[in-house]
């Protein structure tokens, strides 16, 4: 049974990524998304010399809106291109979930290796403690793509779903988006992986919650 | 010879308060075929939608029973087909590619030897071998209601739901339409909702949605 729904997942998530790199329906937009933003904190920076606090949190603005941006997508398109009806006669609900999820997860370390890189080339931001830097992005990164996927999930059924979106995802993200913040900013500063066990668990334990919460409510949205 | 049976008791559908159909009785058992009639706009995809298990109904039960136990709602969808205007496959993929991602996810996703000449076979049967390898985005209207009909049928299913099933198609078009539908017909449930006179024809029973107003 689980082996029938990994190899479902599997298979959605090959069509998607085949889907995607035929349409480029999320990665031009994204690019072009990523690359302005950076160009803007780039102008608006200057030449000043700016404290890792701030370019903590102006590298995660980056990243929060590309994901809003891109993760959103993933049903939306299935819902405008009425292709979800085939989906969801061939495939059990988990199978849909955890394919796009897979997906999901892949587009944004994708995307957030990018914006790291260029966000580190255009400012002075300088990472002291690096392990615990890449521990609480990726950590941090699990838990905003369980997070955009199953509100994707729920805005794709509705008719404003530009708005929608926000207005969902900032009271769910908020308790992840301080604490990754927080911790990003330590490990930038030096402070050592041990001193960051708290945020870790908080955003391990995060993720571990809003992914069983997608996992029980998705049947009921995807069904409906 | 499947099974397989839809027994629906006082069953009614509203949207917003809005009445679409009320305490609608039906027992349809394999072999047997009803088509579903109606005015535009008094509900016929919507009763095809509420079989399907597409959308709820807002009251009454719907039961698909299989060797006279009713079968769990999630395994409903391995057991029907639907061919309707209102879904499409996916246009980057080539209609082969469409297929066989919809024949795989509809065996769990298992690999299973002679996929190929499954679906090779289909695309055969609804005349689009030869553009198997383009991509449905190039397909004229005739052709995706083809593949779409392809699609209702790939997993062999015991309850096929039609829903204007000419859509789009010339007259070669319904003739492979009217052989599937044939064909099915000796074996399982057959549910079309249409107007069509040709199509009334197809099947035993009738079902005038308007009487259930």
């Amino acid at each position: 049974m689980t082996g029938d729904i990994l190899n479902s997942s599997m298979l959605i998530f090959k069509k998607d990524l085949k889907s995607e790199l035929r349409t480029r329906y999320v990665i031009n937009s994204l690019l072009m998304f990523v690359l302005v933003t950076i160009s803007v904190i780039r102008f608006a920076l200057g030449d000043e010399k700016t404290e890792n606090e701030l370019l903590t949190g102006l590298l995660w603005i980056s990243i929060f809106f590309s994901t809003s941006n891109g993760l959103s997508r993933t049903f939306v398109k299935e819902e405008e291109r009425e292709t979800s009806i085939a989906l969801k006669l061939s495939s059990d609900s988990t199978a849909v979930l955890t394919g796009k999820l897979l997906f999901n997860l892949v587009l944004s370390f994708a995307l957030n290796i990018l914006i790291l890189i260029l966000f580190i080339l255009i400012t002075d931001y300088s990472v002291k403690n690096v392990s615990g830097f890449l521990i609480t992005v990726i950590i941090g990164n699990f838990g905003l793509v369980s997070a955009s996927t199953i509100i994707a999930a729920i805005i794709s059924k509705a008719n404003s779903k530009g708005t929608l979106y926000p207005v969902l995802s900032f009271p769910v993200l908020l308790p992840l988006l301080i604490t990754v913040i927080n911790a990003t900013k330590l490990a930038s500063l030096g402070v050592g992986t041990e001193k960051l066990y708290g945020e870790i668990i908080i955003l391990v334990s995060y993720t571990i919650v809003i992914t069983v919460v997608s996992y029980m409510l998705f049947r009921f949205v995807w069904e409906d | 010879m499947s099974n397989v049976e839809i027994v629906c008791n006082k069953l009614s559908k509203s949207f917003s308060g809005k009445s679409i159909f009320k305490n609608l009785d039906l027992k349809i058992s394999a072999k047997e075929s009803l088509t579903v009639t109606g005015r535009n706009g008094t509900g016929k995809s919507t009763l095809v939608k509420v079989l399907a298990g597409l959308i709820l109904q807002s009251k009454g039960s719907i039961l698909i029973n299989e060797n006279n136990l009713a079968l769990q709602k999630e395994k409903w969808f391995a057991k029907t087909g639907l061919l309707s205007p209102y879904f499409n496959l996916y246009d980057e993929l080539t209609g082969f590619e469409n297929l066989d991602f919809f024949y795989k996810l509809k065996s769990n996703g298992k690999e299973k030897s002679g996929n190929e000449e499954k679906v090779n076979s289909l695309l055969n049967e609804v005349n689009l071998f030869d553009k198997k390898n383009e991509q449905v985005k190039n397909y004229s209207s005739g052709m995706k209601q083809r593949l779409k009909l392809a699609f209702a049928v790939i997993n062999k299913p015991d309850i096929l739901f039609m829903d204007e099933p000419r859509s789009n198609l010339d007259k070669y078009g319904i003739e492979i339409m009217n052989r599937i539908a044939l064909d099915h017909k000796e074996r399982g449930i057959l549910i079309i909702a249409t107007n069509d006179e040709e199509d009334k024809q197809l099947c035993d029973k009738s079902l005038n949605i308007e009487d259930y107003k």
